[in-house]
């Protein structure tokens, strides 16, 4: 990376706490796991741990495109929203007699459609991503309960619930872990390794100078809102083959759940600074420490207190290390 | 952004947050015209002052939001802190009869306060962003809620009737409720308005750089806007299991979204540094007039979550397209 030696000494230490964030998330993960395979005995078979991952998959698709757009220094909480919305218009018009994988793609269609629209809105009306995204948090969510109501779509065909359900052949591998793998290495090269995810961290640290530097941070905005809406609807895919189903509430609340695996993952909220990586390993841990909980049958909503407070404690305690550390060294 | 710039902006915001207001009245006005037209029921005054009552608490919780918008932050939590509030206040009161409507209020607003704070002090203190604070408390304070009751209910037999009694009576025709969210409007105008530590509020909303310079305590007045929109919330929470007679782990689910949607589109900008409470008031009773119509015009309540997100579009476009006019027009002039 010879772009960080030619950055400020300022970003240079940035980076190098970075680095160390994410040897503590590797530590909590070790932590969870022995913690867990104390719990039970269960926890470390190879078929227990894969299938743990059919859990947080959909989170994690759509936490790829929102590291993307924290550190754009902006922020989506359409995303569930959105989800719903494409799941719901691909089962309706599945269940109206369309194909289920042109149902598919059109649900992908309505999704990046659906991001498209927010990205349009923030970058050419020049609105805060938080309103625009609030409003089409709504809009999104109320179009799903318009088509739908309070009915549900079944009877998906078996060969479309294999996406959300099924192994990669002769393998232990879900395939919505693959998929995910997958994506993560592609977002991961785009944003680390082309100038394009070096423009994404650019408009983070200073979105003016980079106008004024000719970057066209109006597209770049449209763009990673667009695959966020993409990535929303490729969720709705998986989530609906998981189900077997669609609902209009489907995924409610997911938007929080995301955005706090992205800042645990060491994204800085006020966008220019993270990695894939960080978000990936946050990602991890979450799901091992929720399935740890569900083994001991502790309830959704306490495993969402210490979610809670596990993202407030992420930030405090760097924070106060970093204050701390030059009275201890002085 | 040049100073000349910002401050360009800045009195355009003033302007518009005027604008803002007349603007949302004309379009209630029209809003009341066609449903009315539609649904002789709709101007009678059984009906508004069932649009009143369902407001109210949206305004209460929305002031304390708007509060804290203005000072360039957000609460996420208040509909967590309102439920946490809700369940504490309604499992006293079930179990010990001394916890009166009267006692009730207090102890709601002490609670209120408490959770507040523990935003504000994350804020302040511990310098974790405002939207990550409130979203991390949001979940803490909801899941306690489930925590505190074991998943169980405070029903309305378990209340007394001067507990359900304190938000349904009425003085001088005006209920109860709406009275107390009247109240709470009235200190938070002059309070914002008239006080020192008000203005303060927005000066540190609009530049906090410059507000420190000036010798203003920033972080105090910081911990003090997360501490009101705490108080309100608990004041809200109890006022909510009285009016619905029920305590729920998921009462008010979402409503923290209401409360920013009224904030936003009563003309709270969510940058900080403006907004007005007759703005939010506005807000909050198009967002109760839009779904009181829905029913009365017989649309499926379904459209109702689809309606409130245009609406908040509507507002957020209007506004900027309005503000970059002004802009233009006093840059031609060159008055700035």
């Amino acid at each position: 990376m010879t772009s960080v030696t030619k950055a400020p000494p300022k970003r240079f230490t940035a980076l190098s706490l970075l680095l160390r964030w994410e040897w503590l998330l590797v530590l909590l993960i070790i932590v969870a796991c022995f913690v867990n395979a104390s719990l039970s005995k269960y926890f470390l078979d190879v078929d227990n741990l894969f299938d743990m991952t059919f859990n947080f998959m959909e989170k994690s698709l759509v936490a790829l495109a929102m590291t993307f757009i924290i550190i754009s220094g902006n922020i989506d909480l359409s995303v569930a929203s959105n989800l719903a919305m494409s799941a719901v218009i691909m089962a309706t018009t599945f269940q109206s007699g369309l194909n289920i994988w042109l149902a598919v793609l059109l649900g992908l269609f309505v999704g990046t459609v659906g991001g498209l629209i927010n990205g349009l809105l923030i970058s050419r009306v020049r609105l805060p991503a938080l309103v625009v995204t609030l409003g089409t948090y709504a809009f999104y969510r109320g179009v799903a309960f318009v088509l739908l109501g309070d009915l549900v779509v079944k009877g998906l065909s078996e060969s479309f619930m294999y996406i959300g359900q099924g192994n990669v052949p002769n393998t232990p591998i879900p395939v919505p872990l693959l998929l995910f793998s997958v994506m993560a290495v592609l977002f991961g090269l785009v944003l680390h390794r082309t100038t394009f995810g070096r423009f994404i961290y650019a408009i983070g640290n200073n979105e003016e100078t980079c106008r004024y530097s000719g970057v066209a941070v109006g597209r770049i905005k449209i763009i990673i809102f667009a695959l966020s809406g993409f990535m929303s609807a490729l969720a709705g895919v998986v989530m609906t083959a998981r189900f077997g189903s669609v609902r209009p509430n489907i995924a409610a609340g997911l938007e929080l759940d995301v955005i706090t695996a992205v800042v645990l993952g060491g994204v800085n909220i006020f966008g220019g600074q993270g990695s894939i990586l960080g978000v990936v390993l946050a990602l991890f841990l979450i799901g091992i420490v929720r399935f740890g909980m569900s083994l001991k049958n502790v309830p959704g909503q306490i495993q969402s207190t210490l979610i809670g407070f596990l993202l407030i404690l992420a930030i405090l305690l760097p924070q106060l290390l970093r204050r701390l550390a030059p009275r201890l060294r002085g | 952004m040049s100073v000349i710039a910002r401050e360009k902006r800045r009195s355009a915001l003033l302007t518009i947050a005027g604008v803002r207001e007349t603007g949302i009245s004309i379009f209630i006005v029209l809003l009341v015209i066609v449903v009315s037209l539609r649904s002789p029921y709709f101007l009678t005054v059984d009906n508004l002052r069932d649009v009143l009552m369902d407001i109210a608490i949206l305004s209460i919780v929305a002031i304390g939001e708007a509060t804290v918008i203005i000072t360039r932050g957000i609460d996420l939590s208040v509909a967590s802190n309102l439920a946490l509030t809700g369940m504490i206040v309604g499992m006293a009161h079930s179990s010990h009869p001394v916890v009166t409507p009267g006692v009730a209020l207090l102890m709601g607003m002490g609670i209120g306060a408490v959770l507040g704070s523990l935003n504000g002090l994350l804020v302040t203190k511990g310098r974790i962003p405002p939207i990550i604070t409130t979203l991390g408390t949001m979940s803490i304070y909801r899941g306690l809620v489930f925590a505190i009751s074991g998943g169980a209910w405070v029903d309305a037999h378990e209340m007394t009737k001067e507990f359900i009694g304190m938000t349904k009576g009425e003085i001088l025709f005006i209920p109860n409720l709406v009275f107390m969210a009247g109240i709470v409007a009235i200190i938070s105008y002059y309070f914002l308005n008239h006080t020192p530590t008000g203005r303060q509020i927005y000066a540190l909303g609009s530049n906090p750089t410059a507000a420190r310079v000036a010798g203003i305590h920033v972080h105090r007045n910081l911990f003090l806007a997360y501490l009101i929109s705490g108080i309100l919330c608990g004041l809200g929470g109890v006022l909510w299991i009285s009016r619905y007679a029920s305590a729920q782990s998921d009462t008010a689910m979402g409503f923290e979204l209401q409360a920013i949607a009224a904030a936003v589109i009563g003309g709270v900008n969510i940058f900080g540094g403006s907004g007005t409470i007759p703005g939010v008031l506005l807000g909050s009773l198009l967002l109760g007039i839009v779904v009181n119509a829905l029913n009365l015009v017989h649309i499926s309540p379904f459209w109702k979550l689809a309606v409130q997100g245009l609406i908040i579009l509507a507002a957020v476009v209007t506004d900027a397209l309005l503000s970059r006019r002004l802009q233009q027009s006093r840059s031609v002039e060159g008055t700035s």
